[in-house]
């Protein structure tokens, strides 16, 4: 049985699987052509232009990156200064603003004492003008009713105008003498 | 080559002894790998159906990476993460690590090309219905194992001819005398044999991958239907073991079209190279 097996083998050696077939060698050739042809001219460059976009959108993509880092590296350095800055420039302002106090309050001051002194060299002006008039009016009155004293006093008339006149000068004289006698005591009290 | 054969068919009837206990087992021959002509037949267009194949495998490769790189994002689809996976495989590990970036773009089509056209017609050794590799028959490695060896002495003689005869035939570094002796030996290995075995590994894998797939399945087919009493249970075992080797059999295919594209690539360094 085995035998008969081995000889339907044998006798199928006329197959020989080292001898190429015309018909297998142009359907190999026909299959080799076209799939070189495909990917020589349509695959590989289509995959190369759609890895060498990628590689450089990553490239981009990492420069983007670090541009975008970068900038706000720098936005935050700005920001510092800025705030730093400002800081001064609030200090800065503080220290005028108080300096500007201080000096606003000693102008108010020294305002202040002028107009103090200002009000009251007007009030000892005012007083010492009334005092003049007081004076002056006192003085007319007192000329009067001293004569009309005097003529009572003495009964007699005083028409004659030369005597009348000469006695109420006198009385005058004596009268300012002692007023001014007072007033200089009263000066010298006051100052 | 004749050892090789010899192998191959040795390996069939020993594999039917074992097996043909009742009844008549037909195990696998070589004749699946030549399979009766449908279309254009008597012309030098004559298909079979592994012909029908290769072309299922053309255009579903062509398909694939048509939609998926047909918008390229920067930010990829499944599929477009897939193809560029793939296609980054063949750019980075083997076309830039061995040949640098300038002279890797130069050679990337050819390279790309074969390890999908291999990657292709290898897989459909396991794909339900097809269930034959595209590259089980010689056509498609010798007529890459010929590009690659037209390419890399095209690449050797186009950078530096003298050079590269030299490099090639008379290594540096080797006492004269010993000349008579490695000349011949580096002019068989690298402009005979280099074609050779790019083109029998290749083959060789797909045809005993194939071999040994249909040895399990037929004879899992065997035992469960015309075999009486306890030895059905060998079934379970042969079914398991075809499995197995359908599992195998994917790595095999990306192994190989891995190891055929490599060979190519180091073939063209060794070329390109200034000094060995």
């Amino acid at each position: 049985m085995s035998s008969a097996t081995f000889s339907v083998v044998v006798a199928e050696e006329a197959f020989n699987p080292l001898l190429p077939a015309l018909p297998d060698l142009v359907w190999g050739a026909v299959c080799f052509v076209v799939l070189l042809a495909f990917f020589w001219w349509k695959i590989l460059p289509t995959v190369k232009k759609g890895l060498d976009a990628r590689a450089e959108a990553i490239e981009g993509g990492i420069k983007k990156a670090e541009n975008a880092q970068a900038e706000a590296a720098a936005a935050l350095q700005q920001y510092n200064e800025q705030l730093a800055e400002a800081r001064a420039e609030a200090g800065r302002i503080r220290e005028a603003a108080r300096a500007d106090g201080v000096k606003i309050l000693n102008d108010l001051k020294t305002q202040a004492s002028i107009e103090a002194a200002r009000i009251t060299a007007n009030a000892s002006a005012q007083i010492e003008a009334e005092r003049q008039s007081a004076l002056v009016s006192l003085r007319a009155e007192v000329g009067s009713l001293a004569i009309d004293l005097a003529s009572g006093v003495i009964g007699e008339s005083l028409t004659d105008d030369k005597r009348s006149a000469a006695l109420v000068d006198r009385f005058l004289a004596d009268l300012e003498a002692a007023d001014l006698k007072s007033a200089r005591a009263s000066d010298k009290v006051s100052r | 080559m004749a050892l090789l054969l010899n192998a191959l068919n040795s390996v069939l009837p020993l594999a039917t002894d074992g097996e043909s206990e009742e009844g008549v087992f037909v195990g696998p021959s070589i004749a699946e790998f030549f399979p009766e002509a449908v279309l254009f037949v008597g012309t030098p267009f004559e298909m079979n159906r592994i012909m029908m194949i290769r072309i299922a495998v053309l255009l579903s490769l062509m398909l694939f990476f048509y939609l998926a790189t047909r918008r390229m994002s920067l930010i990829p689809t499944r599929a477009q993460s897939i193809a560029e996976l793939g296609l980054g495989l063949v750019r980075v590990n083997i076309a830039e690590d061995l040949l640098g970036k300038k002279d890797a773009a130069r050679f990337l089509p050819l390279l790309t090309t074969f390890f999908f056209l291999i990657l292709g017609m290898n897989i459909t050794g396991i794909v339900p219905a097809m269930n034959i590799a595209g590259t089980s028959v010689i056509g498609i490695p010798l007529l890459l194992a010929v590009v690659a060896y037209v390419v890399f002495i095209y690449a050797g003689l186009k950078k530096h001819p003298a050079a590269f005869v030299r490099n090639s035939l008379f290594p540096p570094g080797v006492p004269w005398p010993l000349y008579i002796i490695v000349t011949p030996i580096e002019f068989v290995s690298t402009f005979i044999l280099r074609p050779i075995t790019l083109t029998l590994r290749l083959l060789m894998n797909m045809i005993v991958g194939h071999l040994l797939l249909v040895l399990f399945f037929l004879a899992t087919s065997f035992f469960f239907f015309e075999v009486d009493g306890v030895a059905r249970l060998f079934g379970v075992g042969t079914l398991a073991f075809g499995f197995v080797f359908t599992l195998f059999e994917i790595l095999v295919a990306v192994l190989q079209a891995y190891v055929f594209t490599l060979l190519t690539t180091v073939y063209i360094q060794l070329a390109l190279a200034d000094e060995h």
